[in-house]
């Protein structure tokens, strides 16, 4: 490092143990932050453990359950269909991700790749939707649903975000940065648009890809909003749905309510923590740019 | 934009001498007729969605905020009156103050304190890997999850209130006071978008030079004057982007409210915010759904409005 090349002169010594204080210092702030982003979630997974013959509104707080136990997960089980809602929420959050990822790179690949009359408009058409936020156009979307006869079906939760405009344009963004001499030789080769877009444009931009597929699954699985709106029954009821009715009724029972928070986000940790890597490396290399 | 890849293929075609059989001629028109279509059948299912699912709702809200629709009639054209009933009505008027003041105290919160984080996680150091992803957990997780745990944090019993016991300090009553409800929820908001944020400041400050910071060290600046003459102008676009989204959608915020005041919004509906307003005058079977647009609409603009603030702002910064 240039900084490096410049001091030589100075004497070791001293350099050192400023280095060190710094680096214990940075670790000490991690180890805090890390403490604030993560403790709540430890404390509910400790809540969720603790069995009932023990007193969980101690102070000071114990961290660690006395009795690990299990009952409580149990005891969701036994309060509401826990395993149904997390099974809508799948089919919800897999349908998402499919639709999105197809449905997002299709129009992609036409608004960067193709010439065609209109292109502009279609791709105004997208920037617009962004504009308007779900929160505001709710209400007409629920009445939609009721004239398509489809309230009260994952159907209806999945519609209206199955291929989010900010996707597509993402994806156009991937397709833009491509360059345009791989296509060409396939063009040479009498390849047709079709197997352009999925033997050589798509390979290409995988990381956007999990990015997409990513956001789409998260943003499925936490929606809360909408599905509220739409589901009435509780045989449709998706997970965070579900949880809200949880609390609502069985609120005095903390240790149940907190099994079931863990029931829903244990997934998306464990998800997340395997396809971290990759996510970082997505964004990082200007999915999200400003 | 360079020629596309259709262009160059559809030159090779003209190219070619124009004697072909009828046969062939017949085959190349259709080829032309697919490579017209094709296009728009890439697009057919995200347009289609886009126009059904986003601008029409947005359209058929306009239209009904002028009537008097109810869930389950159409109602009839009533010019401007839902909106100046919305000016006299105080339950609007709340919501509107709450949804703003989440928007003042929430947005430089989320500004700053992310980039701080950037900053401290931005050294490739062992173990920062672990660092940043565990940061970003809080994005992960559910709304509702994060909004149950800290409900169950801020009981009058819960964690928070059982470490101030320790310090001798009376519980604090988070969950039932009617600003400190606000205020827990906004905290609620930090503390979930706060890794979001910085991984967008990540990717931006990987954008800064390193020598920039390599000559003020030289030159003799201390950490704090460098993050204010280098790292804050070099990421200068990023915060107004990241000011803009935070500022939409602090002002759209619903669930965390939702579920920390309750649905009807704490103790005399106080702590409702302007989208729990809308959800709750606008559905059921007795929704008036004409009334409940025409929130919508002042919601639409002034997100809007919000928006072009802010890049407003950024652009009188630059000049």
């Amino acid at each position: 490092m240039a900084a490096a090349a410049h001091t030589p002169a100075q004497p070791r010594p001293e350099r050192v143990p400023r280095r060190r204080t710094v680096r214990a210092l940075r670790y000490t702030a991690l180890l805090i932050v890390l403490l604030i982003m993560i403790g709540p979630f430890l404390w509910q997974l400790s809540t969720s453990l603790k069995g009932t013959t023990e007193d969980i509104y101690t102070s000071p707080p114990r961290l660690l359950p006395e009795h690990p136990t299990f009952a409580n997960y149990q005891g969701v089980a036994d309060i509401i269909p826990v395993w149904d809602f997390v099974l809508n929420s799948v089919k919800v959050a897999v349908s998402n991700v499919l639709t999105n990822v197809a449905g997002a790179a299709m129009a992609g690949y036409a608004l960067s790749r193709l010439r065609f009359r209109g292109r502009a408009a279609a791709a105004a058409v997208f920037v617009l939707a962004l504009l308007v936020p779900m929160e505001a156009t709710m209400l007409a979307q629920f009445a939609t649903m009721r004239t398509l006869e489809l309230n009260n079906t994952l159907v209806a939760v999945v519609l209206p975000g199955c291929i989010g405009a900010m996707n597509v344009l993402l994806m156009r963004n991937a397709f833009d940065n491509l360059p345009y001499e791989i296509e060409e030789a396939a063009v040479i080769d009498g390849a047709n648009v079709w197997q352009r877009f999925t033997r050589i444009a798509l390979p290409a931009v995988k990381g956007t890809l999990a990015v997409v597929a990513i956001f789409a699954f998260m943003g499925a699985w936490d929606d809360f909003l909408w599905p509220l709106i739409v589901l009435s029954d509780s045989d449709h009821f998706t997970l965070t749905v579900g949880l809200n009715f949880l609390h609502g009724t069985f609120s005095n029972n903390q240790r149940v309510v907190a099994a079931g928070t863990v029931i829903a986000v244990a997934p998306l940790i464990v998800m997340f923590a395997c396809l971290q890597r990759f996510f970082f490396k997505g964004v990082g290399e200007g999915a999200v740019k400003g | 934009m360079s020629t596309s890849t259709p262009t160059v293929a559809a030159k090779g075609a003209a190219g070619r001498p124009r004697t072909a059989a009828p046969g062939r001629r017949a085959g190349r028109t259709a080829a032309r007729t697919h490579k017209a279509f094709s296009p728009w059948l890439f697009l057919a299912p995200g347009l289609l969605i886009t126009l059904a699912f986003n601008l029409y709702p947005f359209l058929a809200t306009v239209w009904k905020s002028f009537t008097d629709a109810r869930t389950l009639t159409t109602g009839d054209f009533v010019g401007f009156d839902n909106f100046t009933a919305l000016v006299h009505d105080d339950q609007f008027w709340v919501a509107l103050r709450n949804s703003a003041l989440y928007v003042a105290l929430v947005v430089p919160c989320l500004v700053f304190l992310p980039l701080l984080l950037a900053l401290l996680v931005q050294r490739h150091i062992p173990g920062i890997a672990f660092f940043r992803s565990a940061y970003y957990t809080p994005v992960v997780a559910s709304v509702v999850v994060v909004a149950l745990m800290w409900v169950w944090m801020l009981d009058d019993r819960g964690f928070v209130n059982g470490v101030l016991r320790l310090v001798g300090i009376d519980p604090v009553p988070f969950l039932s006071n009617q600003w400190l409800l606000l205020l827990s929820s906004m905290a609620l908001t930090v503390w979930k978008g706060l890794g979001y944020y910085m991984i967008i400041y990540l990717a931006a400050l990987a954008n800064v030079p390193k020598e920039l910071h390599e000559a003020a060290e030289v030159d003799g600046a201390g950490p704090i004057r460098r993050f204010v003459s280098i790292t804050m102008p070099s990421v200068r676009s990023t915060m107004v982007l990241v000011a803009a989204l935070s500022s939409v959608s602090a002002f759209k915020v619903f669930t965390e409210v939702f579920l920390i005041a309750g649905p009807t919004g704490g103790p005399g509906g106080d702590d409702t915010t302007l989208v729990m307003l809308i959800q709750r005058v606008g559905s059921g079977l007795q929704g008036r759904t004409g009334y409940a647009s025409a929130m919508s609409i002042v919601l639409f603009l002034l997100t809007l409005v919000l928006m072009l603030l802010v890049l407003r702002a950024d652009r009188k910064d630059k000049g």
